[in-house]
């Protein structure tokens, strides 16, 4: 054992004290707020109201798939518009904002115990780029031609051809603009959250004791910032290919008969230049959420997570890893074999840290006091659905495996898993967490646990079947099937039960809706530390947290976040700022 | 995709040697108080906004290399044809230089207090780059003129593009010149001025090097370079 020297009552001399912006009035308060948490309150509505348009954008496709030739109103084209945005909105526009804008602008400063991000004024701004990126994806729907059918992958040449919904019209320029300025959005505010991490962090908190969520939103950040230019770059030039006529990812086509201007471009240059952003962006949206889950499960498990050096080192090892694994996204498009070969193994390899995160999550349970609260509920359900989905990711990962599923349903039933269903699990444990502390009430425990066991056993419902359907060599992306000879009886009726399953778990996020409106004002009380825990967003002086978050002084930290049960210590939790040595091989303070 | 590869690498040497600076192999669940107070281990001593300006200039780079990546994917593809690079980019590489040496003018006088030397360094920096930017035009009209378009082959396109971003992000320097300028002549307090010249600078000579870096590239040497690299080590 290390010897230490509890130390008590250290003046709070040397944190450098920052010059907060004070707002002046209710519109520079709650709408062009400098303030982190404001902030994190925009991102998250706006995400959820996009994201409320990607789920009905869901149904109308499970509408057509489940019962196909009924809805006149579906056309093929109009299917493909649906998928398309569904994807996107789902992956970019709420997952990420969600998880870097939303959770990343409230827990950061908080955690780190900062007054607030260390440049407000740009990350203000990064909000209201990123609201504009939104509404000129929305703005989309309602261009002529309508939103780009290209697919979420937005695959040259097909993405800017007659033949695809949006390609000749406004629906693709609309589309590509949207994401550069999602990309300029999230920059400015990606700054904030990994210099906030470096230079914000209070007296005593060192690297070493950050909680892991805010390890897995900085590392994620760090991993978008490097990430996301490869599909600024993709989509600028994609940009000039549509509206001037270059011919970076356009081949020599004849369309209709006629010779288009494109000449000699190269189609696989996009796939690289799209999957080295889109496969860190798997683990953008991961690595916060294995973060978020840790601290839940130890929270509610009161007790230390199990190997924190090691959850830190898998976390920086995935990072790491995730940048060279991006072409098995590309196996079919015709690759060396000794490229797959390559990629494979690295897929294969970064489980190996993957792994090392889900036995620890599953120590920390071990024998721990585990509370069924609704955040645990939703966290183990997501270390199942996240252990599903990744072992699917295995067979996948495999060059000969993937080559004949990866035009299945299998490989949709595999994403939705272990990047849909998995994060978006953690952000409903998080929500059910940090609600009390961004409203002061708690949200309703009833509704909750029917939001919970409706959208969990549901979307097991949804996504098993696909597996299944993919295993029979069901394709992805048609919009109609009736009439091939692979659509079984069987795998009609399995359409049928998979659509209205999705309809039942999106009623469900209705009701969750409904509780987090409701409960803002009808809600429990949460006093400030409802659910006794250590870190110290849970130790602000106010709850909701004011302006400035920590009353007078910042909070000094002595210890590491997860100092749950401690032998010795007169409660059950020990918070980061209170001094004393609790170590079982002292006396008790 | 290399170059991006190599540019990662490169940040990621950075990344694992501050991060082996943080004790990362600490066992924090023994480590109550402010234990031997890990001065050191708290926040860098550099000023924050110079970090967050590093950690853009990461990003920035990062953009540049994967333009640099799609263009050596793309000049691999038979219907290549480099085109001719004007002359007049040599003189506005000069002036490039020159506004970077200004602005580190501007910085040693900022640190020495002497406010006339760094108007002098910043209005200097700030009249070479506006004309870099002219004579980036005109380069740019030259080839057109000459029948070398946009659309007519991807060496062109890959031409107009590159260098339109990186006049793009020296424009959008020049936004932060102009302030820091506003401030130099309003009377800015002496340690935020130098902050900002400094900052300024840091800019302008990253600017610079992905200049060179592309100029190298546009000229074709940077191929030369590499394909000797290729010969070297089969």
């Amino acid at each position: 054992m290390v010897d230490v020297t509890p130390a008590d009552a250290i003046p709070p001399a040397e944190v450098g004290e920052v010059e907060l912006y004070h707002p002046h009035s209710w519109w520079t308060k709650y709408v062009f707020s400098q303030d982190a948490k404001v902030i994190a309150v925009q991102y998250s509505a706006t995400a959820t109201a996009i994201g409320l348009v990607a789920l009905v954008l869901s149904w109308l496709m499970r509408l057509q798939l489940g019962f196909p030739g009924t809805f006149d109103f579906i056309t093929p084209e109009a299917y493909y518009q649906f998928i398309t945005m569904h994807g996107m909105i789902m992956v970019i526009y709420l997952l990420t904002a969600l998880f870097l804008g939303g959770f990343g602008n409230y827990l950061i400063p908080l955690m780190v115990g900062a007054r607030d991000m260390v440049f407000p004024y740009v990350n203000m701004l990064s909000y209201w780029v990123y609201l504009l990126a939104v509404l000129v994806l929305v703005s989309s729907f309602f261009a002529p031609g309508g939103p780009t059918g290209a697919g979420w992958t937005l695959y040259p040449p097909q993405a800017i051809m007659s033949g695809t919904p949006g390609g000749q019209d406004w629906g693709i320029i609309l589309m590509l603009s949207s994401l550069i300025l999602f990309i300029v959005g999230f920059t400015m505010g990606g700054l904030n959250y990994v210099v906030t991490v470096l230079q914000g962090r209070t007296r005593g908190m060192t690297l070493m004791r950050l909680p892991l969520t805010v390890w897995g939103i900085f590392t994620a950040t760090v991993m978008a910032l490097l990430a996301f230019p490869a599909l600024f770059v993709a989509c600028v030039m994609m940009l000039l290919d549509r509206v001037l006529g270059t011919s970076f990812f356009m081949p020599a086509i004849v369309e209709m008969g006629a010779q288009l201007q494109h000449n000699g471009g190269s189609p696989i240059l996009f796939q690289h230049l799209f999957w080295f952003f889109g496969h860190p962006e798997v683990y953008i949206v991961a690595l916060p959420a294995f973060g978020i889950v840790s601290d839940l499960i130890s929270t509610h498990a009161r007790k230390n997570i199990f190997g924190y050096r090691m959850m830190v080192w898998a976390i920086l090892a995935i990072g790491a890893l995730s940048f060279v694994v991006w072409a098995h996204h590309m196996y079919v498009s015709g690759m060396n074999p000794y490229f797959g070969f390559f990629f494979a193994t690295t897929t294969l390899i970064i489980a190996v840290p993957t792994a090392i995160k889900v036995y620890n999550w599953v120590l920390t349970l071990w024998r721990g006091d585990i509370h069924l609260t609704l955040p645990m509920l939703f966290a183990l359900a997501f270390i199942v659905t996240f252990v599903n989905g990744g072992l699917t990711g295995l067979f996948l990962g495999n060059v000969v495996v993937d080559v004949p599923l990866s035009d299945t349903m299998f490989v949709v039933a595999h994403f939705h898993m272990v990047m849909g269903v998995a994060p978006i699990l953690v952000i409903f444990g998080a929500i059910y967490h940090w609600y009390p502390k961004v409203t002061g009430r708690m949200l309703d425990e009833t509704l909750g646990k029917f939001h919970f066991w409706v959208t969990f056993v549901g979307a097991y419902l949804i996504f098993f079947p696909m597996h299944y359907l993919g295993l029979m060599g069901v394709p992805r992306r048609y919009a109609e099937l009736t009439d091939m000879t692979i659509m079984t009886e069987s795998a009609r009726h399995l359409n049928s039960f998979i659509s209205i399953m999705a309809f039942t778990v999106g009623f469900a996020q209705m009701v969750f809706l409904f509780n987090l409106i409701w409960s803002i004002r009808h809600g429990r009380g949460a006093g400030g530390n409802p659910w006794r825990a250590t870190t110290l967003e849970w130790q602000t002086p106010q709850t909701p947290p004011a302006h400035g978050n920590f009353g007078k002084e910042l909070p000094i930290v002595y210890r590491w976040a997860y100092d749950y049960s401690v032998p010795g210590a007169k409660e059950d939790f020990i918070p980061q700022n209170v001094p004393g040595d609790f170590a079982p091989s002292r006396e008790p303070a | 995709m290399s170059v991006i590869l190599v540019f990662l690498l490169v940040i990621a040497g950075f990344a694992g040697w501050w991060l082996s600076h943080q004790r990362l192999t600490a066992k924090p669940w023994l480590e109550q108080g402010l234990a031997g107070d890990f001065v050191g281990f708290d926040r860098s001593a550099l000023p924050t906004a110079k970090i967050g300006l590093g950690v853009f200039l990461a990003v920035v780079g990062c953009l540049f290399s994967l333009f640099t990546s799609a263009y050596f994917m793309r000049m691999g593809l038979p219907d290549w044809q480099p085109l001719p690079l004007p002359r007049l980019l040599w003189l506005n590489t000069g002036v490039l230089v020159l506004s970077s040496v200004a602005l580190q003018c501007a910085v040693v006088a900022a640190r020495k207090g002497q406010i006339d030397n760094v108007r002098l360094g910043l209005a200097t920096a700030g009249f070479t780059t506006l004309a870099f930017l002219v004579g980036q035009l005109m380069a740019w009209r030259q080839l057109t003129g000459d029948g070398y378009l946009l659309a007519s082959n991807p060496a062109n396109s890959f031409f107009y593009l590159i260098t339109g971003m990186h006049g793009l992000h020296i424009f959008g320097g020049l936004v932060g010149l102009g302030r820091t300028s506003i401030g130099a002549w309003n009377g800015a307090r002496p340690e935020r001025l130098r902050l900002s010249v400094e900052l300024c600078a840091m800019y302008w000579h990253f600017l610079l090097f992905v200049w060179l870096c592309i100029f190298a590239l546009l000229a074709g040497w940077a191929a030369t370079f590499i394909d000797i690299c290729q010969r070297l080590l089969t």
